[in-house]
C-alpha cells in the first residue's frame, strides 16, 4: 500500500530527533501561552487587529512599496528590486564585486534561505558566513534549518559538540555555554575582517522607511557595526504602515516566537552613517524580493502573506511535532510552510501539493497565529487546487462513488444495510485501501447501519 | 474561525441531522440525542433523505463531489427549524466548511442559511435553549475530549457546564487537552503513521488522568481513539455527551 512520502519520513525519523523536536516545540508553545494569554490583556483582539493591519498592507502593496522606496532613498539607502531568487542573489553579488569585497557576514534571514544566498555566494568565491548560532551550526554541518525561529531544533547538544570538534573548534565538549563561547570567539574575528554585513528585516515602516530587526544574540548588530556596507534582503510583504504599528507587532512577535516580552536586541535602522547619525555602515543597500509573492497575492491564499515568521504555528502543530521540519522539504515547514511552500513553487506546485494534506485540520495553528491567518481554510483551498490540477495523492480515497451514494437517499439506505459486510469479511479481503489503512492500526466499530432509523420508526409508532 | 452567527431559537421543534457515523455505527448516540431533546420538550423531526454532511470530500479536496452532497443536504433540511447535530465536526462543516466551498457558487445564500440554523447538540442545549443545568444522576469520573472542530464555538464550555451540573459526575483534566486526537478524516488513512502517533499520545494523557469514561461531543474522534485503544488490546470506555445526558435522566 502506498502512503504519503511525508508520513513515511515521520515514521522513519530517529527517536532522538523526534524527541528533540517534540520537546522543543511543546515547551515553546507552553511558554508562549503563559506569556501571551495569562499575562497580557486581550491577546485575541490584538491578533485580530494585527491580522487586519497586515491584510491591509498586502492588499495595498502597490502604494506602499513606492512609498517605502521614496522614504528609504531620502534616508540615503540604495533600493533594489528583485523579482526572483536569482535576481536577488545577483544583486548581492554585484554589490560585492563593485566593492571588490570577498567576505560577507550574515545574520539570520528567511528570505536568504529561500534564495539560497550563502551557497550562491560561496560558488562565486565569496565567503558568506552565518553568524546566528543555529544557522552557523546548520552551515558547518551542510544541513538545512528545520524551524523558522529555532533552525536546529532537531539537533541535540551532543551532535553539535561533535560538529565543533570536527571543525577544529576545540576538543569534544557538549556544555552549551562552552559551545556558545567557542562560536563567539570564532565569529568575533570574522566580523572584523568582513567587508559586508547582510541581514533581513522583520518589519519596515512605510511612514519612515525605518527597518526593524529583532535578534537575541546580537550578531546582527555586529554585522552592521563592524562592516562598511550593509545589505538588507527583505520580502516585499514585510511592510507595516506606521512606526506606531511596531508597538503592536513587536509585542506580538517576541511573545509568539520565543515567549519573550521583547527580544534582547531590537534595532531600528534608518540609513547609513551621516552627519546626524555618526555610527553604522557607510553604505546601505536594500533588496526587496518578490520570488513568487505577487503570485501568492493573486491567489486565493493571499492571507498567508500576513505571516511574520514567528513559528508559533509550528510549535503547536501536532503533525509538525511528529514529523519534524525536514518532512516539509522546504525552507518554510509546519502549517505556514504547508501553505506557503507549495504556493512559492509557482508552476511546480504539484511537487509540494502533498504538504497541505499533511494536516488533521485541527485548527490549533489559526488559534495561535499572531496575525490570525486562517491556515486550515488555506490548506483546504490548496487541497482543492491539487484535485483540480489532477495531482496524484497516495492514500486519499476517491470520493466519486461516495458522493453518488450520499446524494441519493435510496442508495444510501441500501448501503447502510449492505455495510454489514465488514463485520463478517476480513478487512484484508475488502479491496478498499482506505479501509485497510484504517484497520491496520485501528479496530473498526461494529456495523450498525440502519439501526437508528429502525429504532426511531418503532418509537414513533 | 468557526463562529457562525445564529438566529435565536424561538420554536420548540428541530430537525435532527444524525450524521453518517451514527447512521452506520453509533445508532445509540443518535437515539440518545432524540431522547435528550424530547426530554427538553423539543419536537424532533428526522428528515429521512439525509445522508452525510459532505465533509469527507471537502477535506479530501474534492469540492465538486462535496458540493453535490451539500446540495442534497440543503434540500433535505429545508424549512426554518434549527438543525441539531450530535457532532461538532458536522456542525462546523455546515456553518463553515460548506460556506467556504460555495463562495463562488450561485446557491451560496441557501448554504449560508442552513449554516445559520445548524447547532452542535451541547451548544444548542445551553446557548440555544438557555438550559444551564442537567437533572438526574451519573456516577462516573469523566474526561471531556476537546473535539477540534468545536474550536471557537460554545460547544466545549456548554458540555463542561452540563457535565459538571450532573449529580455524581466528576470531570478530570488531562495533559495537552487542546491537542488533536489525530483523526482528521482522510488524513487518518493517508498519513496513518502520524495519525496514530497523535492518537497514542492522546491516549497516554487520558490514561494518566484515569477517567472511567471519555466523553466527546463528536464520534469521529471517539472512533479513532477507541479503535486505536482496542487494537492495542487496552480498550477505553467512551461515550457521547448525549449518552451521558440520557443515562443521567434514566437515573432520576
Amino acid at each position: 500500500m502506498r502512503f504519503q512520502q511525508f508520513d513515511q519520513f515521520a515514521a522513519e525519523l530517529k527517536a532522538d530527533t523526534r524527541a528533540a523536536v517534540y520537546d522543543g516545540s511543546k515547551k515553546g508553545h507552553e511558554k508562549r501561552t503563559k506569556l501571551l494569554f495569562d499575562e497580557y490583556p486581550d491577546p485575541n483582539r490584538l491578533r485580530h487587529l494585527a491580522g487586519e493591519i497586515k491584510q491591509h498592507v498586502i492588499e495595498n502593496l502597490d502604494t506602499y512599496l513606492p512609498a517605502v522606496e521614496a522614504k528609504m532613498k531620502a534616508n540615503g539607502v540604495q533600493v533594489h528590486w528583485a523579482g526572483t531568487a536569482e535576481a536577488a542573489n545577483e544583486a548581492v553579488l554585484r554589490i560585492m564585486r563593485a566593492r571588490g569585497a570577498t567576505k560577507l557576514v550574515k545574520a539570520k534571514t528567511m528570505v536568504s534561505e529561500e534564495t539560497e544566498l550563502a551557497a550562491f555566494l560561496e560558488k562565486h568565491g565569496i565567503e558568506a558566513l552565518e553568524t546566528d548560532l543555529g544557522e552557523f551550526i546548520v552551515q558547518i554541518d551542510g544541513d538545512h534549518p528545520s524551524h523558522i525561529v529555532k533552525p536546529i531544533i532537531h539537533k541535540n547538544r551532543r551532535e553539535i559538540a561533535q560538529s565543533f570538534e570536527r571543525e577544529g573548534l576545540g576538543a569534544y565538549n557538549d556544555d552549551p555555554a562552552t559551545i556558545t563561547q567557542r562560536a563567539r570567539k570564532f565569529l568575533r574575528h570574522k566580523y572584523l575582517v568582513a567587508d559586508v554585513g547582510l541581514t533581513g528585516a522583520n518589519f519596515v515602516s512605510a511612514e519612515s522607511g525605518r527597518m526593524v530587526l529583532v535578534t537575541n544574540e546580537g550578531n546582527s548588530r555586529f554585522c552592521l557595526a563592524a562592516t562598511k556596507c550593509h545589505i538588507a534582503m527583505i520580502g516585499i510583504e514585510k511592510i507595516v504602515p506606521r512606526d506606531y504599528d511596531l508597538a503592536l507587532f513587536l509585542n506580538l512577535l517576541a511573545r509568539s516566537a520565543t515567549a519573550q516580552e521583547l527580544t534582547v536586541y531590537t534595532e531600528f535602522i534608518s540609513g547609513p552613517k551621516s552627519p546626524v547619525q555618526p555610527d553604522g555602515p557607510e553604505v546601505m543597500h536594500v533588496i526587496f524580493v518578490d520570488n513568487g509573492r505577487t503570485e501568492v497575492l493573486a491567489s486565493t491564499c493571499r492571507e498567508i502573506l500576513r505571516c511574520i515568521r514567528c513559528g508559533a504555528c509550528l510549535n503547536v502543530c501536532p503533525v509538525y511535532r511528529q514529523a519534524s521540519g525536514h518532512a516539509y522539504r522546504s525552507v518554510y515547514p509546519g502549517p505556514v510552510g504547508a501553505v506557503l511552500s507549495p504556493l512559492l513553487m509557482g508552476d511546480k506546485f504539484p511537487q509540494k501539493a502533498d504538504l497541505p494534506k499533511a494536516s488533521s485540520l485541527c485548527g490549533a495553528c489559526n488559534e495561535v497565529c499572531p496575525v490570525n491567518i486562517p491556515i486550515p481554510d488555506l490548506l483546504l483551498r490548496l487541497r482543492n487546487r491539487a484535485k483540480e490540477e489532477n495531482v496524484p495523492s497516495p492514500g486519499t480515497p476517491p470520493m466519486g462513488a461516495w458522493a453518488l451514494l450520499a446524494s441519493q437517499p435510496l442508495a444510501w439506505r441500501a448501503s447502510l444495510l449492505g455495510g454489514k459486510l465488514i463485520d463478517y469479511v476480513p478487512t484484508k479481503l475488502i479491496p478498499v485501501p482506505a479501509l485497510q489503512a484504517w484497520a491496520a492500526k485501528r479496530a473498526l466499530p461494529a456495523w450498525r447501519g440502519g439501526e437508528f432509523r429502525k429504532w426511531l420508526k418503532a418509537r414513533r409508532k | 474561525m468557526l463562529n457562525a452567527e445564529r438566529a435565536p431559537v424561538t420554536g420548540k421543534r428541530v430537525q435532527l441531522m444524525a450524521t453518517c457515523l451514527c447512521d452506520a455505527f453509533y445508532d445509540d448516540v443518535a437515539a440518545a440525542t432524540v431522547e435528550v431533546l424530547e426530554h427538553l420538550g423539543v419536537e424532533v423531526i428526522f428528515p429521512e433523505g439525509q445522508t452525510c454532511c459532505g465533509q469527507p470530500a471537502f477535506n479530501g479536496g474534492d469540492w465538486v463531489a462535496s458540493r453535490k452532497v451539500v446540495r442534497h443536504t440543503v434540500k433535505t433540511f429545508a424549512g426554518d427549524e434549527p438543525v441539531v447535530v450530535p457532532s461538532g465536526s458536522c456542525a462546523a462543516m455546515m456553518f463553515h466548511g460548506a460556506v467556504l466551498e460555495f463562495e463562488n457558487e450561485s446557491d451560496l445564500p441557501e448554504v449560508e442559511a442552513l449554516g445559520r440554523r445548524t447547532w452542535e447538540l451541547g451548544d444548542f442545549i445551553v446557548n440555544g435553549l438557555g438550559v444551564k443545568t442537567w437533572p438526574g444522576k451519573f456516577a462516573a469520573t469523566v474526561a471531556l475530549h476537546r473535539a477540534c472542530h468545536t474550536r471557537g464555538t460554545g460547544s466545549i464550555a456548554a458540555a463542561n457546564l452540563l457535565l459538571k451540573s450532573i449529580v455524581g459526575v466528576q470531570v478530570v483534566e488531562f495533559g495537552e487537552v487542546e491537542q488533536c486526537c489525530g483523526f482528521g478524516g482522510t488524513f487518518s488513512v493517508a498519513f496513518p503513521n502520524i495519525s496514530t502517533a497523535m492518537g497514542a499520545l492522546k491516549l497516554d494523557h487520558l490514561r494518566a488522568a484515569k477517567p472511567d469514561i471519555l466523553v466527546s461531543p463528536d464520534m469521529s474522534c471517539m472512533m479513532h481513539l477507541t479503535g486505536l485503544a482496542a487494537k492495542e488490546g487496552q480498550p477505553i470506555k467512551a461515550m457521547h455527551l448525549a449518552q451521558v445526558l440520557r443515562d443521567a435522566l434514566k437515573a432520576q
